[in-house]
């Protein structure tokens, strides 16, 4: 059996690596991926903390998750598509229409 | 035997997480996230969860990876191409913030915290996907009836956002015009008497 703190610590890495990821890389796409390392790093919390705990409810959760990250990459993909339609790019250091 | 699996899936993990987030080409990053998927897959399968795993596979590794293949291949992305100073600032800010990020997290772990009571519940012989079902369509049916809303919105959302204004079909007279140039030779399209184009 794995011990309950093994899972999380590997959560922990990953979602350090999706953090990174947001703010080193500029390709939109990129960034998007990064995010869904992070939900997938919450993810390994929940399952590592209901496995702990002998409880359904984290899967549950996961489950939750899992459904919001598929409407949150949807809506994000085609949003990303407008921008690349508008500006001709997806890097978003060039996408500045809120500056000031 | 367990741990091993744990630890080499863990590893293959993050070294893919990592090829993610260093990889110049999205392509790459893409085809290394769906290793990445694919490994947490075995980790939930190896922590017992094997609906979970499997859905990671058909939900993460299927739909949404190809999802960001396609618009990867749609809007033909080169490398990415970073130069210059402000490149490098940013570059050196995200690794220190990471590493605040990761001590913290080694702090969060290093102390004690809890883990409540902890009931010993025996996992049923049929594995967990029929008690997961029989929670998910009880306890949280209202919830999961929101997840369903949820998608429509999304579906909605995603079809209006992508479809665009300038494309073709936009508006009813690109519409009709674009179906002028498809007629025979010799067929015309009238507007009906009264109405409008």
């Amino acid at each position: 059996m794995i011990p309950a703190g093994w899972p999380l610590i590997v959560s922990a890495i990953l979602f350090t690596i999706g953090i990174v990821g947001v703010l080193v890389r500029r390709n939109a796409i990129v960034i998007f991926m990064s995010v869904e390392l992070m939900l997938n790093a919450a993810n390994l919390a929940f399952v590592s903390f209901a496995s702990a705990l002998h409880s359904i409810d984290g899967q549950i959760y996961v489950f939750f998750v899992m459904a919001v990250a598929a409407a949150e990459v949807a809506v994000g993909l085609a949003i990303i598509v407008n921008l690349f339609r508008l500006r001709e790019s997806v890097f978003v250091d060039e996408i500045n229409l809120l500056k000031g | 035997m367990i741990p091993i699996l744990f630890a080499g899936f863990s590893a293959l993990l993050l070294l893919s997480a990592l090829m993610v987030v260093l990889h110049r080409n999205p392509v790459t990053s893409a085809l290394f996230l769906v290793v990445a998927f694919c490994a947490l897959a075995g980790i939930y399968i190896v922590m017992k969860a094997e609906f979970i795993g499997m859905v990671q596979v058909i939900v993460y590794a299927g739909a949404i990876m190809v999802l960001f293949v396609f618009v990867i291949m749609y809007l033909n992305l080169s490398h990415d191409l970073e130069r210059g100073a402000t490149i490098v600032l940013r570059r050196m800010i995200g690794w220190i913030a990471g590493a605040i990020v990761l001590l913290q997290a080694v702090l969060v772990m290093a102390g004690r915290w809890a883990l409540g009571p902890i009931s010993q519940v025996v996992p049923p012989p049929g594995g967990n996907t029929q008690v997961l079902g029989q929670v998910l369509y009880t306890r949280f049916l209202f919830p999961f009836e929101i997840t369903s809303l949820i998608l429509l919105v999304a579906m909605v959302g995603a079809i209006v956002l992508s479809k665009g204004k300038t494309g073709r079909g936009a508006s009813p007279k690109a519409t009709l015009e674009s179906m002028r140039r498809q007629l025979p030779p010799g067929v015309t399209l009238t507007p009906p008497p009264g109405g409008q184009e």
